[in-house]
């Protein structure tokens, strides 16, 4: 029992307040302000938690496991929660459901801590079912906006689609090896052309939930559709989940057909970099521009989980890590100036600096990290992910990477002279940050600064995901 | 003397401007920042003298030694040589001039000099760094800050040249990130620059590497035909910023072609020496006849940069221990040339709001200050004796005629005839814009240099002329260095 209770803590405690949000709802109900007060604390507890108790074991017959790195990859998705939290408030308040949305993201949240500690083909399948259909309904958070609902109808269309193919998968390659527990497939694979078509099913329903190329089509309009706080939890969050069981998988299951899978990542990997970045270079909405300019970030990630060793894997903990500060403050400034202004578009951002320099630099600051500028964290992030993808010497791979880092720079430069250098005869007008909003800017924003140089946090993921 | 003083220095100025309050403090914050910049630049020549005299012989000073990212075996690793205490103290030289000459800047002061000290920092951490990773840091440093200066603050088609000159640089980045990452993996894991100078590297792998890394740091340095970001950044540029980029950018690129691609890779150096030396030979002479057809002052300079870090590429090319250090000689002085002479023309700028020579005339008698200085680094580029430009010059001569074959012997001869060239073009632009009759009668009116602007010009004069008259200092500064560079190369 003692057991039961350290290793799932994490489960438990979003368990506890999804289960406390349902009484209060049920029972008299508290107004969105307050509601939300209590949610950031609660998301606040949720985070402090994940630091403590954290130990290696499984349950549940091998199903689940943990260890302090996978406690660790949880903890990112925590923070990721709370700052969202406290970023989408403005746009939170007005919303009629507050409690269900919450309800919604937390059963996701709940469903991704799941998948990650995954160690069985069964409870993966159902951890990410319960990851993806929240998210759905969450995507149709507008209630008002045909957009949305079009989003949320393009996210479960195409969700259900990428399960119906890891069932697929799932099913041959039990038919195979006769197991479905991670490490006994393992011990059964051979190679035969039967489990590499499961592979390929399997590797493509991954590729749908990340949106690697040419899975990536229902990106944008989702992103674009959606309410800001959902598609900042769908490109960070949900994302960075699925990275992370995504190298669990390859790593722990599919280790003896690496060479089967390193090429394809190599391919996916440089065509998702360079497809992402172009398509990238001509979108006006900001909500698609940060849909393409993912999408690229993710062909990164391929390019360090390609090492196939804790390098690659401490980069991707890490750039992940990054990742979530960058791409939230980029979301959240985007949040509150949509949310004010209803300005969406990279033109409307023009003259941004004159009437909002607090505003303006944060986001600046976010895309240079997401460019890979120093001395911001992204600079750190993504020379380590090519680090780790150069371990095998393919050169012209890095050479493939290191260049579409110049394309990416263009369109990030794009935003960042619109917001300093062009001129605006009508400008988005002088915003009142809200507290919240500015608390959580800020803590982006020092974590944009400070993770690179701090070194110890790369050497502590390093030495975590070294024990294993 | 502690290294990361260099570094604090420069960091403190920062946050103090940005803590100041208004333009007043700004300003007044930034100078004393770069005043105790310089005098940091001259306590280290001197604590590196004085070691030097007691015959401490090591390679590398002062070395500080910090783990950063322990599992990776990145590490703060910092150390200088003759090399680095020259281009610290030329930094430093041009550092000041800048925030000099930026004294009346009205738009968001704040933020300017906050760029323009990020950038002194990037420069400084990038001298004084012996870990690839770090100086690689210090290097991508400055591109926000550059983009930013040239977008916000500068003329003419400002947002293009910042973004080619942003692109460009990053693409020179993204190849010394693949060398660098190869140098990496074949030395076992390590960014050491001092553990990789003793590791010897299969010659196959440096023949890779070299082209990355010698192409990439030469981007920054404007290596021919990759030198195209050079004359729109330089011109669009404000004043301090074209200073910066000519003056000190330009030589991060320099140093990392010398102490980085052929200091590392020395069979790689040998491998491509001929085609550096067609390179930059066609960079000294198709800078110096570009030259010829511009009348924008801006261009004028910005062109004639590429001539003359052209001759800074040649002695690398030339592989001859006089040749480098008069690349070197060359690196210093056409820093602080290039960095008076956009000075000089930002100085013209503020009072004629013109930059075509043709639109000028008769300068000298409204303003004979800043026409001297003009006439000074004129001489100097185009290399009269006693000035910094004819010693550099000179010594990358003497060293490309040691190598005594038809080859280097046409290379060196093809390279020395663009002075005539200069001579013309420098000469032609004295004229248009200081002698003569008055041709704008406006131009009546105006004033000479103010204070700021006269102790700018002289700062950076009294550098030109310690150079020029005596060279020896300098000399003994990069002779040693320089040698431990050809130890290596010729396999010792």
């Amino acid at each position: 029992m003692n057991e039961f209770l350290t290793l799932m803590k994490s489960e438990l405690v979003v368990t506890a307040i999804i289960f406390l949000l349902l009484f209060i709802k049920i029972g008299k109900g508290m107004k969105n302000d307050s509601l939300l007060s209590l949610v950031q604390v609660l998301l606040l507890v949720n985070f402090i938690a994940g630091f403590f108790l954290n130990s290696t074991g499984n349950l549940f017959g091998d199903m689940f496991y943990t260890n302090p790195l996978i406690a660790f990859q949880k903890n990112i998705l925590s923070l990721g929660v709370y700052l969202i939290s406290l970023l989408c408030a403005d746009w939170l308040k007005k919303t009629q459901h507050l409690a269900e949305f919450f309800m919604l993201m937390l059963s996701a949240l709940l469903g991704m801590f799941l998948m990650i500690s995954s160690n069985n083909l069964l409870i993966f399948y159902l951890a990410l079912e319960l990851a993806t259909i929240p998210v759905a309904a969450m995507a149709n958070f507008d209630l008002d906006k045909k957009r949305s609902s079009e989003g949320a109808m393009k996210m479960i269309l195409s969700s259900a689609f990428s399960s119906g193919i890891l069932l697929f998968g799932i099913s041959l390659l039990y038919g195979t090896t006769g197991t479905i527990s991670f490490p006994e497939i393992a011990a059964q694979l051979d190679g035969s052309s039967v489990q590499i078509l499961a592979f390929v099913f399997l590797f493509t329903a991954f590729a749908f939930k990340l949106s690697i190329v040419p899975f990536h089509l229902w990106t944008a309009d989702v992103y674009e559709g959606s309410p800001i706080a959902v598609t900042s939890f769908l490109s960070v969050i949900s994302k960075g989940s699925v990275a992370f069981i995504f190298i669990t998988v390859l790593y722990k299951v599919f280790q003896p057909m690496q060479d089967v899978w390193y090429t394809m990542l190599v391919i996916l990997a440089v065509a998702t970099m360079v497809i992402g970045n172009l398509f990238a270079l001509r979108q006006q909405n900001i909500k698609r521009f940060l849909a393409f300019s993912s999408i690229a970030q993710v062909g990164f990630i391929l390019v360090g989980i390609s090492s196939n060793d804790y390098m690659g894997i401490t980069a991707v903990v890490y750039f992940v890590l990054i990742y979530v500060f960058s791409n939230l403050a980029a979301f959240g400034v985007a949040s509150v100036i949509s949310e004010h202004s209803g300005k969406e578009n990279i033109d409307e951002y023009k003259g941004l600096y004159k009437t909002n320099p607090f505003l303006s630099w944060i986001l600046a600051l976010a895309l240079f990290s997401l460019a890979g500028i120093p001395p911001t964290a992204g600079f750190f992030g993504k020379l380590f992910l090519l680090t780790a993808g150069g371990a095998k010497a393919a050169y012209w791979f890095i050479t493939v990477a290191a260049l579409n880092m110049i394309i990416s720079l263009y369109y990030y430069l794009r935003v960042v002279r619109a917001i300093f250098m062009d001129k605006n005869d009508n400008p988005v007008g002088k915003i009142k940050i809200s507290p919240s909003v500015k608390l959580a800017l800020l803590i982006c924003g020092a974590g944009i600064v400070l993770i690179g140089l701090l070194s110890w946090v790369y050497d502590h993921i390093h030495t975590l995901s070294f024990k294993l | 003397m502690n290294l990361l003083l260099l570094i604090g220095a420069p960091l403190l100025t920062a946050v103090a401007v940005l803590l100041s309050r208004n333009k007043a403090q700004v300003k007044w914050i930034s100078l004393v920042g770069s005043v105790a910049q310089l005098a940091l630049a001259f306590a280290l020549l001197y604590a590196f003298r004085q070691e030097r005299a007691q015959n401490n012989m090591s390679q590398m000073l002062f070395e500080l030694n910090y783990k950063l990212f322990d599992s990776l075996n990145i590490n703060f690793h910092f150390g200088v040589d003759g090399i680095s205490v020259a281009m610290i103290l030329l930094t430093s030289f041009v550092v000041i001039a800048g925030v000099l000459v930026s004294w009346n800047i009205e738009k968001m002061t704040k933020e300017f000099y906050f760029l323009l000290i990020l950038l002194a920092l990037g420069a400084y951490g990038f001298f004084i760094s012996l870990d690839l990773f770090i100086l690689f840091f210090f290097l991508e440093i400055s591109v926000i800050p550059k983009y930013l200066l040239i977008g916000i603050w500068g003329s003419g088609k400002k947002e293009y040249s910042a973004n080619k000159l942003a692109l460009m640089l990053m693409g020179g980045s993204a190849l010394i990130l693949v060398g660098m990452l190869g140098l990496y993996f074949t030395a076992g894991h390590s960014f050491d620059i001092m553990t990789l100078s003793k590791t010897s590297i299969p010659a196959n792998i440096q023949n890779l590497l070299f082209p990355l890394l010698f192409v990439g740091f030469g981007v920054f340095t404007a290596l021919f035909p990759l030198h195209t970001w050079v004359p729109d950044g330089h011109s669009s540029a404000p004043t301090a910023g074209s200073m910066f980029l000519a003056g000190i950018s330009m030589k991060l690129g320099g140093y990392g072609c010398l102490r980085i691609a052929t200091y590392l890779l020395p069979e790689g150096a040998k491998e491509y020496a001929n085609i550096i030396i067609i390179l930059s030979a066609i960079a000294i002479l198709y800078g110096a006849f570009a030259t010829m057809m511009q009348k924008d002052l801006k261009y004028i300079n910005a062109y004639s940069s590429v001539s003359h870090v052209g001759f800074s590429l040649l002695g690398i090319g030339m592989l001859t221990q006089t040749a480098i250090t008069g690349a070197l000689m060359q690196m210093v002085s056409h820093g602080l040339m290039t960095a008076l002479f956009f000075a000089v023309i930002g100085m013209i700028y503020d009072r004629t709001h013109t930059r075509m020579t043709n639109e000028m005339g008769g300068l000298m008698k409204v303003m004979p200050f800043i026409t001297t200085v003009f006439f000074i680094v004129g001489l100097c580029s185009l290399g009269l004796p006693g000035l910094s430009g004819f010693v550099a010059e000179m010594t990358v001569f003497m060293g490309s005629w040691e190598n005594s074959d038809a080859f280097h012997r046409i290379a060196t001869i093809a390279a020395a005839m663009s002075i005539v060239v200069t001579a013309v073009y420098i000469l032609r632009a004295i004229g248009q814009t200081a002698m003569g009759p008055i041709t704008n009668t406006s131009h009546l009116q105006l004033k000479d240099a103010a204070w700021n602007e006269k102790l700018a010009a002289i700062i950076l004069v009294a550098g030109i002329i310690a150079i020029g008259i005596a060279p020896g200092w300098l000399n003994d500064l990069l002779r040693p260095a320089a040698e431990e560079i050809m130890n290596r190369i010729a396999g010792k």
